[in-house]
C-alpha cells in the first residue's frame, strides 16, 4: 500500500484546482453528447431499442472515461516524470518505482472514473439512465480507467519526448473510439474489424455500460470483465517493467 | 563505525565503464566530499549507493543493509540532496515539507511538527505560502536541502550542493552543512569547487575515470600530493622566464597563458623575480586545487 503517497499527491494537487479540472474533463464529452446526442438523435427513432441520446450517453461514459485515464497516465504523467523530475525525488524516500507506476495508474483511474461517474450524473439528471441498475456501471467505469491508465502509463514510461503520444492517440484511441460502439452499435461492423474491436478494451467497457444504462443486465459480463481485468493487470506489469528499465539505468 | 561501505564497485554504460572497481568507506560523523572532474563518475557513484541504480559488480553496504536489495528500508534514514532541484512545482514550500514526509510514511502531526523548525532551517520562515516558482536558487536549494531532512536522516548525500549559487548563497549552504555536522549527521557530498571541499570535508576522494585515484583529509593531500608553495604568473614575459624557472624549482608546469612553479623551498624563486619588475606574479600556498589539477589534469573535461 505505499503506492498511496503517491496517489495522495496526486490528489493534493488536482484538489487544488478541482472546478477547472472537472470542467475541463466534462466539457468536451458533455457538448458531444448533447449535440450529436440532440441533434442525431432527432434524424434516429431509437438505437437497440433506446433512445440515439440514451445510447450515445453509455457510449461516452466510456469514452470520456477512456480519454481522462489516457490523458493523466500519458500527459500528466510525463509533467511529473520527465518535465518536473517528481519521480525522482519520491524515489529518494523509501518507495520504489513499482510504487510510483502503480500510484501513478490507480489515480489516472480515479480521476477516469470521476469522469465517468459525473456523466453518469448528467444522464440520470436528464432522465437518460433511470434503473437503479445504472449504480453497476460505476465499478465497470473505475475498470475502464484501470485499463486506459495502464496502457497510457506504458506510453508514458516509453516516451522520449512529447510527440510521442499523438501516435498512439491518433492511431489507436481516435479508431478504437469509432469502432467500439461508442457512436452507433459496433455489430453493424464488417465481422473482421468487429472482431478486432473485440480484442480491444474499449468495446467490453460499452458492452457492460450500455445495457445497464438502458436497464437491462449484460451478457458475458464475465468475459467482459476478464478482459478489462486482463488489461489493467498486464498493461501494469509491463509498465512496471519498462519504468525499472528507464529508471534503474 | 562505518555507515557507508563499498566495494570493487562497477557500472557500465553501454561501451563505457563509468564506474570501475571502486571502494569506498564512510565514518559515522564525517563529512565525505567526492571530488572530481565532469563525468568522472561522481553522481553514478552516489545513485550506485542509494540503491536508485545497480551495479554490474561489487558490493555496498548502506546504514548496514546491502544495496540495491534492501535499499529502501536503508532509505528511511536517508536523506538526499540531488544536482537538480526537483522540487514540487504543484505545491507551495510547505507543502513541499509536507506531501514529501508522506513519502516516508510519517504520520500527518509528525510531518507538521517538524515544518516550522525545517523552515527556519532553510530561512524561509515566513514564505510557507510561497509557489516554488517565486523562489530564488539559494532559496530553492536550501529548501531542498531542508526537505531531505524531514525523516531526521542519519546519512545525507548531496550532489553538488551549491552549483550554480551566488558566494552569498553558497556561504549560507556551507554553514547549514557544518551545523548538520555538529548535529553528528553524516554528509556525503559531490562537488568540484575545490574552496567547498577544503572548508567542509574531513576526508576527501579524487576520482576520475571511473576510479579513486588519492583519498585522505584535505590536509593530508595537499602534504602527499604537492609542494607547499606556488608561484603562479601570467604576464607577456613568462616565454623568456619559464626556462629559467626550470633550474630554480623542481616542478614547473604551464597551461594557457599561466606558469606555476611549485616549490618546496621557495626562496630562490622568489629572489629571482625580485629584479624582474616586468613580471607579475602571485606566491601562495598549495591548495588543494593544485592536487587537483595535479591528479586529474589540466586538459578540459566536458
Amino acid at each position: 500500500m505505499r503506492w498511496v503517497a503517491v496517489w495522495r499527491r496526486n490528489f493534493l494537487v488536482w484538489r487544488k484546482l478541482v472546478i477547472a479540472s472537472v470542467l475541463t474533463n466534462l466539457a468536451d464529452p458533455l457538448i458531444l453528447l448533447f449535440g450529436l446526442g440532440y441533434g442525431l438523435g432527432a434524424l434516429l427513432p431509437s438505437v437497440a431499442g433506446m433512445s440515439y441520446i440514451a445510447f450515445f450517453a453509455a457510449g461516452t461514459l466510456c469514452s470520456a472515461t477512456m480519454f481522462t485515464a489516457s490523458f493523466e497516465s500519458m500527459f500528466s504523467g510525463f509533467a511529473r516524470m520527465h518535465g518536473q523530475k517528481t519521480w525522482d525525488s519520491i524515489l529518494y524516500a523509501p518507495l520504489t518505482i513499482d510504487d510510483v507506476v502503480t500510484g501513478e495508474i490507480i489515480w489516472a483511474a480515479s480521476k477516469a472514473w470521476l469522469s465517468g461517474a459525473t456523466i453518469l450524473a448528467v444522464a440520470a439528471v436528464f432522465g437518460l439512465a433511470a434503473s437503479p441498475l445504472v449504480v453497476l456501471t460505476l465499478p465497470v467505469a473505475f475498470l475502464v480507467g484501470l485499463a486506459f491508465a495502464s496502457v497510457g502509463l506504458i506510453m508514458c514510461v516509453l516516451a522520449k519526448n512529447w510527440d510521442f503520444f499523438s501516435f498512439y492517440m491518433t492511431l489507436i484511441m481516435t479508431p478504437m473510439t469509432m469502432i467500439s460502439g461508442v457512436f452507433f452499435p459496433a455489430e453493424q461492423l464488417p465481422k473482421p474489424v468487429l472482431v478486432f474491436a473485440q480484442a480491444l478494451p474499449l468495446y467490453h467497457g460499452v458492452e457492460l455500460v450500455r445495457p445497464l444504462v438502458a436497464g437491462r443486465v449484460p451478457t458475458d459480463i464475465g468475459l467482459h470483465v476478464l478482459v478489462l481485468l486482463a488489461y489493467a493487470a498486464a498493461g501494469t506489469a509491463i509498465a512496471i517493467m519498462f519504468a525499472r528499465r528507464r529508471f534503474s539505468a | 563505525m562505518s555507515v557507508l561501505k563499498a566495494r570493487a564497485l562497477r557500472k557500465r554504460y553501454g561501451e563505457l565503464e563509468v564506474v570501475s572497481g571502486l571502494d569506498l568507506d564512510v565514518a559515522a560523523g564525517e563529512c565525505f566530499g567526492l571530488l572530481g572532474p565532469n563525468g568522472a563518475g561522481k553522481t553514478t557513484t552516489l545513485r550506485l549507493c542509494l540503491g536508485l541504480t545497480y551495479p554490474d559488480a561489487g558490493e555496498i553496504e548502506l546504514l548496514g543493509e546491502p544495496v540495491p536489495r534492501r535499499a529502501r528500508e536503508a532509505r528511511r534514514r536517508i536523506g538526499v540532496v540531488p544536482q537538480f532541484d526537483n522540487l514540487d512545482p504543484d505545491f507551495t514550500v510547505e507543502e513541499n515539507l509536507l506531501v514529501f514526509g508522506r513519502y516516508f510514511s510519517m504520520p500527518k502531526p509528525e510531518v507538521r511538527a517538524k515544518v516550522p523548525g525545517l523552515l527556519e532551517f532553510a530561512g524561509l520562515t515566513g514564505r510557507e505560502d510561497a509557489r516554488i516558482s517565486t523562489l530564488s536558487g539559494g532559496m530553492k536549494r536550501r529548501l531542498t536541502l531542508a526537505r531531505a531532512l524531514i525523516n531526521d536522516p542519519q546519512l545525507i548525500f548531496m550532489d553538488e550542493p551549491t552549483t550554480g549559487l551566488d558566494p552569498q548563497a553558497r556561504r549560507l549552504i556551507w554553514e547549514r552543512l557544518r551545523r548538520l555536522t555538529q548535529e553528528g549527521k553524516t554528509l556525503v557530498l559531490t562537488t568540484h569547487f575545490m574552496e567547498e571541499a577544503e572548508r567542509l570535508c574531513h576526508r576527501l576522494a579524487i576520482m576520475d575515470r571511473g576510479r579513486l585515484i588519492a583519498a585522505g583529509s584535505p590536509r593530508e593531500l595537499i602534504a602527499q600530493h604537492i609542494e607547499p608553495h606556488v608561484v603562479e604568473m601570467h604576464s607577456t614575459g613568462i616565454e623568456t622566464w619559464a626556462p629559467r624557472a626550470k633550474s630554480l624549482a623542481p616542478r614547473v608546469e604551464r597551461a594557457g597563458d599561466t606558469v606555476f612553479v611549485y616549490a618546496a623551498e621557495v626562496a630562490p624563486v622568489l629572489a629571482d623575480l625580485q629584479d624582474r619588475s616586468d613580471l607579475i606574479y602571485l606566491h601562495r600556498p598549495a591548495s588543494l586545487e593544485d592536487v587537483f589539477l595535479k591528479l586529474t589534469g589540466r586538459d578540459l573535461r566536458d
